[in-house]
């Protein structure tokens, strides 16, 4: 792909939405009612125009990729580099020199993020479309955290990354505060600093790392003849080495987040806005596994041999305990839709953390495409919830019933998402849902045994959810039209701009399930280079 | 016709009721009534081809091995998994007896279905349905097996729960769902374990590396294992004990959708599962099938008997003899097992065809005559039937006798078979229990339907509303008159009393057992696999001719538990045949000449007629342990969550805060009172010093004169 303005794609793709933001916050929110309403219309079309021209350019890169180079720890079969010395400092104390790199690029393991985030961000704007409330600000800080998602898939060099995983919470922090429910204060502050907490670990670990190479560029930090003899972090299999990982890893497991780490993210979902909680389940979980198979395991490979078994065993713990406290939404609490639907991200990321353990093609490009379709699937399901939440201002599992009756459409297309969610065959979930299976097994056949009851127990909370939402009787109370002045909603069916959402989500999660070769193949030389980087190393090292 | 056309013609059976289904749903609301049309008349296309097909395939390739199409569906680099269809004489028999049965239920539903408001919707799930299970019919491996065994699954969720406006139809599908999960379960360990051991998943590739000896984890008892695990699949879906309490209640679907999932097709497509893996069961995998299957006869029938649902004894029957097939293939008497199948889709279709039209007529009735509050499917409400709807009642009797096992019927050849097969076996191993309890079933079906039929079609009226039915249209009664016919013994074998010389025994002949010969049982080793041959690695899908021998009677067996059956079969036939008429005799006895008072038993063992009327509980139990358990655990779960795992990260907050209090504290109090001090000093220091600017002149002057003096005073 050539450079457009002498920027190359991936520079394009990721600061195309502060070009949007700028522009946004040049254009004045107006006094009267009709000059606010003018301006919102505004904002959000050049939002959705800014991450369609995103979205464009993701799948035109997916169609110039090369699946048949490597990448992970070399440098040179990276696609679509870019790279300019940022930061060059010399003769500083203690750190000598400090030199950070704009260095960008992406291979099998980011393409796939790269299409996710495009698509995400691009429908969920959708949602957005009726935020009312200081929607200039919220459109710009919409922007920003495309941005930083983003650029966490491209960063190619250690300090950029964190820049952007560091600029991504800002956003995310003011848009749950801000435009969140009623408990949006707590939930925004939880996720900041939960997210916050981990990022210290990485932060170390960075630093150390920097100390052992001398530089933030992630492949000299893969390159272990490059180390400094005096480094801690010198010889494989070092405990200090195992230590940093650990480290990292916890940095990088809150995000996912893995059990123990979880309990931001029913709190964040519950309050955050529908389209953030599509982000956020989207996209942002993912950056925690990106993370780890980016940055953990390259780095760490004989730490990942090392501690292979505790994360299929966090990965195990994850998926059933996850699903038993959805299944417990049912029974206890509030009974709240989202919080259901936010653990069981906790049980589906937990696939993603047991393929990755199993150091198997089948288990690792099955996570890696988990992570793809978990991002679709569950985005569909929290747009669902939020459809019926705009209009009912509720998302009690209780206070619904026989939907299905006054929204066939909108009920129909739920089917396909929760059905995607249960890992119904001919829909996306299953093929990475078996892959990890069948992967996983090789390595732990016990572990993956327990696991497989997630899918028994997946079928059991999403089936509940759907019986009590959509079938039955429709409450009295629900009789009447959702809007009967028929200004916000002209049908009691699901809107034309919801389905515009929802449709191309459900196309990405029918294709793939038929036809999930294209995917596989994006990936596949990557993960099985990554596969024998980490066996050889921890071969090697003796663990 | 070449086999490769004949598997492109295979894959286009399998696609056109997908299309029927995407047409209909998205335009079926706007075509309404003519939705039913399309349906019906695509599903009648896929017949005429399934018809051919199979034709083909049975009259000019019966020996030949099964025609496979493949193709690399996953390739991960360092390995691939292949998907693709096969055709062999079990799949061809399988497409007529789906597309014939759904294409008649199509037809049969123009009219049953005609006022329901969603009559579009019904008719695209049924295409939805026909199209996944000709996808398990046609699999040649078990991943396609398995996509299509959970699309099944989907189809019979989204039928049963049609009416999902009633809350029992809501609940049933959700049963049915999870119930077939947990056995699929148990068939998703089978898939790991066959895809760890031997990297594919098609059937020959599997059973030819068992044959070549490779076992998983080089253990026998794995092998066993992954039999057992393949099986469960087979378990949840054929409602074989214990996971058979979902068929019941999947009695809430509308009747035409009882009669061929839940009787003819799909929950037949566990046995179908056991027939296509059958070479990879050992003798312990094989005890297993044969006593899941004997227990379930035995079981359902027992609670048929006292059922006074229409529907509901028919489900129990349903899952009483889908127990029988399954039965049928763990003692070796493959062909019969598999025969029933056949045999069992027809006549139940028409049983359940027959309770629908049935059922039909009594709504009718009420509508009529304004009466609501009666259950319309209650037997007690019924009675003398038989004259007001002559043609149900006369198709339900063929349907009757074919499965109470009488001769001259489908049912008689193939239940025969079965049960000759449960005598040889308990012979040959000493497992008794079996035959017992499959000739205790058969007595019991024989009974339980003539009940059925006493009942509801003979004396007099019970109920005004069952004197004012009237006969159905030929929508509903031509596919009951057309499945009447089918329930003749001569589709299957010119003999009436042996269907051993009939060509479906020809073309349905047991698969050689692919397992190490140590774990067979020595009776099943067949012949042709005892004399070591050079060429004999994948022999599993040849069909080897048995061996005629015109001249006299002499028989060359291919194991011994042929010859077995072959000697058990006067018996059996004459056992089976004397139970079968004691049952008729008895509910006669009970039900229509009265000659005997029911009540009198149920008094004499009131806790057998409760167990029995309560389904022996299971539901209950279940609901106690299992369901109560899992969720009491997601409670604690959900609990164990929100208090103490984010009760630490909470408390972590409120210590951080607390720790920042006490910091706010020290810094109010101590750093910043340290800094106040020093201001509060130097504002006392300026207070005193403040004191005496007075701003009177008069008194700076004294005061001036004083500092005076004392200056002097100082300094001199």
């Amino acid at each position: 792909m050539s450079t457009f303005l002498g920027l190359g794609p991936l520079t394009w793709i990721t600061f195309l939405p502060i070009l949007g933001m700028i522009i946004i916050l040049l254009i004045p929110s107006g006094n009267d009612d009709v000059a606010k309403e003018r301006s919102q219309n505004l904002f959000r079309l050049i939002t959705a125009g800014i991450t369609f021209l995103q979205l464009i350019i993701a799948i035109l890169l997916m169609t110039a990729f090369n699946t048949k180079l490597v990448g992970v720890n070399d440098p040179s079969s990276m696609q679509f580099v870019e790279r300019v010395s940022w930061i060059s400092l010399t003769g500083l104390p203690i750190f000598g020199t400090l030199k950070i790199e704009y260095f960008i690029g992406i291979d099998g393991l980011s393409a796939p993020m790269i299409l996710l985030t495009g698509i995400v961000s691009f429908l969920a704007t959708f949602s957005s479309w009726h935020i009312k409330k200081a929607a200039k600000g919220y459109f710009a800080m919409y922007l920003l955290l495309v941005t930083g998602m983003m650029g966490v898939f491209v960063a190619l060099d250690f300090f950029l990354f964190y820049v952007f995983w560091e600029l991504m919470l800002l956003p995310m922090y003011f848009l749950i505060g801000i435009w969140g429910g009623p408990n949006k204060e707590y939930a925004a502050i939880k996720f900041f600093l939960y997210t916050l907490f981990g990022s210290v670990f990485m932060l170390l670990v960075m630093i150390a790392l920097y100390f052992a190479v001398g530089s933030f560029n992630m492949f000299e930090m893969m390159d272990f003849t490059k180390y400094d003899t005096n480094s801690i972090l010198y010889g494989m299999g070092g405990s200090w080495r195992l230590i940093a990982f650990a480290a990292l890893f916890v940095g990088f497991a809150i995000k996912v987040p893995s059990v123990p780490f979880h309990t931001w993210l029913p709190d964040a979902h519950v309050e955050a806005p529908t389209p953030i909680s599509v982000i956020l389940a989207g996209v942002l979980l993912k950056m925690g596994t990106y993370g780890m198979l980016r940055i953990a395991w390259p780095m760490f490979p004989d730490a990942v041999y090392y501690f292979q078994t505790w994360i299929a065993v966090i990965g195990m713990v994850s998926i059933v305990y996850g699903a038993l406290c959805a299944l417990g939404q049912h029974k206890f609490g509030k009974r709240d839709f989202k919080k259901l639907i936010a653990y069981s991200s906790v049980s589906h990321m937990g696939y993603v953390m047991l393929g990755m353990a199993s150091m198997t093609s089948e288990g690792m490009i099955g996570a890696i495409f988990q992570m793809f379709n978990h991002g679709t699937i569950t985005a569909m399901l929290f747009m669902i919830v939020g459809v019926i939440y705009d209009r009912a201002h509720t998302r009690g599992l209780d206070d619904f019933g026989g939907l299905a009756t006054k929204m066939p459409v909108y009920t129909g297309i739920m089917t396909i998402a929760f059905f995607g969610a249960i890992g119904l065959p001919g829909l996306s979930g299953f093929v990475s849902e078996v892959m990890v299976f069948l992967g996983s097994f090789r390595t732990y056949p016990v572990y993956t045994m327990i696991s497989a009851l997630g899918v028994v127990l997946g079928a059991a909370y999403m089936l509940w959810a759907l019986q009590r939402v959509f079938f039955g009787k429709l409450p009295e109370r629900w009789n009447k039209p959702w809007d009967p002045s028929g200004k916000l909603y002209k049908t009691d069916d699901i809107a034309p701009v919801e389905l515009a959402a929802l449709i191309p989500l459900a196309v990405v999660v029918i294709f793939f399930g038929i036809y999930p070769q294209p995917m596989i193949s994006m990936m596949e030389t990557s993960v099985n280079h990554l596969i024998e980087v980490v066996k050889t190393t921890g071969q090697i090292a003796g663990l | 016709m070449t086999p490769e056309l004949l598997l492109n013609l295979s894959i286009a059976i399998l696609i056109i009721p997908l299309l029927s289904f995407i047409v209909l749903i998205f335009f079926g609301k706007k075509l309404g009534r003519p939705a039913g049309f399309i349906g019906t008349s695509i599903l009648g296309i896929d017949l005429i081809l399934s018809i051919t097909v199979a034709f083909v395939r049975l009259l000019y390739y019966p020996d030949a091995a099964m025609f496979q199409y493949k193709f690399d569906w996953l390739n991960v680099g360092t390995n691939s998994i292949a998907l693709g269809v096969g055709l062999d004489n079990l799949a061809a028999i399988m497409l007529i007896v789906v597309t014939l049965i759904s294409f008649l239920v199509h037809l049969f539903s123009l009219e049953y279905m005609r006022e329901d408001k969603r009559f579009p919707r019904f008719y695209a799930y049924l295409g939805l349905f026909t199209f996944s299970m000709l996808g398990i019919v046609i699999a040649n491996n078990f991943l396609n097996m398995f996509i299509f065994w959970e699309l099944v699954g989907v189809s019979s969720y989204l039928l049963i729960g049609f009416w999902f406006e009633k809350d029992s139809a809501a609940n049933a599908s959700k049963k049915a769902f999870i119930v077939n999960r947990i056995g699929d379960l148990g068939f998703l360990f089978g898939l790991m374990t066959i895809y760890l051991t031997y990297g594919t998943f098609l059937f020959d590739e599997v059973f030819g590396s068992i044959n070549a000896g490779i076992l998983p984890f080089d253990s026998g008892a794995w092998m066993t294992a992954i039999g057992i695990f393949v099986f469960l699949g087979a378990v949840g879906k054929s409602a074989q004990f214990p996971l058979h309490v979902w068929l019941p209640d999947a009695m809430e679907g509308p009747t035409p959708v009882s009669a061929l999932i839940h009787a003819a097709t799909m929950v037949a497509a566990g046995v179908y599962l056991t027939a296509r893996v059958f070479p990879m069961f050992t003798a312990d995998a094989l005890l297993f099938v044969a006593y899941t299957g004997a227990l379930t006869a035995f079981i359902a029938a027992t609670i048929a008997i006292t059922q006074w649902d229409f529907k509901r004894v028919l489900a129990y029957s349903t899952v009483s003899q889908l127990g029988y097939m399954v039965m049928g293939l763990g003692v070796g008497a493959f062909t019969s097992g598999f025969m029933h199948l056949v045999t069992h889709a027809w006549f139940k279709a028409l049983l359940f065809l027959a309770s629908g039209s049935v059922i039909h007529a009594m709504h009718h009735a009420m509508h009529h005559h304004n009466e609501h509050h009666m259950d319309p499917q209650d037997i007690r409400n019924m009675g003398g039937l038989r004259k007001t709807m002559p043609i149900t009642y006369i198709t339900f009797l063929f349907a009757t006798i074919a499965i109470s096992g009488i001769p001259l019927t489908s049912g008689f050849l193939s239940k025969d078979g079965i049960l000759a097969g449960t005598l040889a076996f308990a012979q040959l191993s000493g497992h008794w229990f079996i035959p017992v309890a499959g000739f205790g079933a058969a007595l019991m079906t024989a009974f339980y339907m003539f009940r059925l039929t006493i009942l509801s079609f003979h004396g007099k009226p019970k109920t005004h509303i069952a004197s004012h039915t009237h006969e159905n249209n030929r929508f509903i009664t031509f596919p009951l008159v057309l499945l009447a016919i089918l329930t003749f013994w001569f589709f299957y074998s010119f003999n009436p009393l042996d269907a051993g010389k009939g060509w479906f025994h020809s073309v349905t002949q047991t698969p050689q057992i692919a397992t190490p010969h140590n774990l067979m049982f020595d009776f099943m080793v067949q012949n042709d696999q005892a004399e070591p041959s050079s060429n004999q690695q994948v022999k599993t899908f040849e069909v080897t001719h048995y061996q005629h021998h015109h001249s006299g009677e002499h028989h060359s067996y291919r194991s011994t538990l042929e010859e077995y059956i072959h000697h058990a079969h006067t018996p059996a036939m004459i056992l089976s045949l004397l139970v079968a008429i004691t049952g008729i005799l008895l509910s006669f006895i009970y039900y229509q000449f009265r000659i005997w008072d029911v009540d009198s038993i149920v008094n004499l063992y009131p806790w057998l007629y409760k167990g029995s009327f309560n389904k022996w509980f299971f539901d209950e139990i279940y609901q106690a342990t299992f369901i109560n358990g899992t969720v009491g655990f997601a409670k604690i779960g959900a609990w164990f969550d929100l208090n103490i795992v984010d009760g630490v990260v909470n408390f972590m907050g409120t210590l951080g805060r607390g720790l920042g209090k006490i910091t706010s504290w020290f810094d109010f109090r101590g750093v910043d009172g340290a800094v106040n001090l020093t201001a509060w000093i130097s504002k006392r220091l300026g207070d005193i010093f403040r004191q005496p600017q007075t701003g009177i002149i008069q008194a700076y002057l004294v005061l001036t004169i004083i500092g005076l003096v004392v200056l002097v005073y100082i300094f001199i």
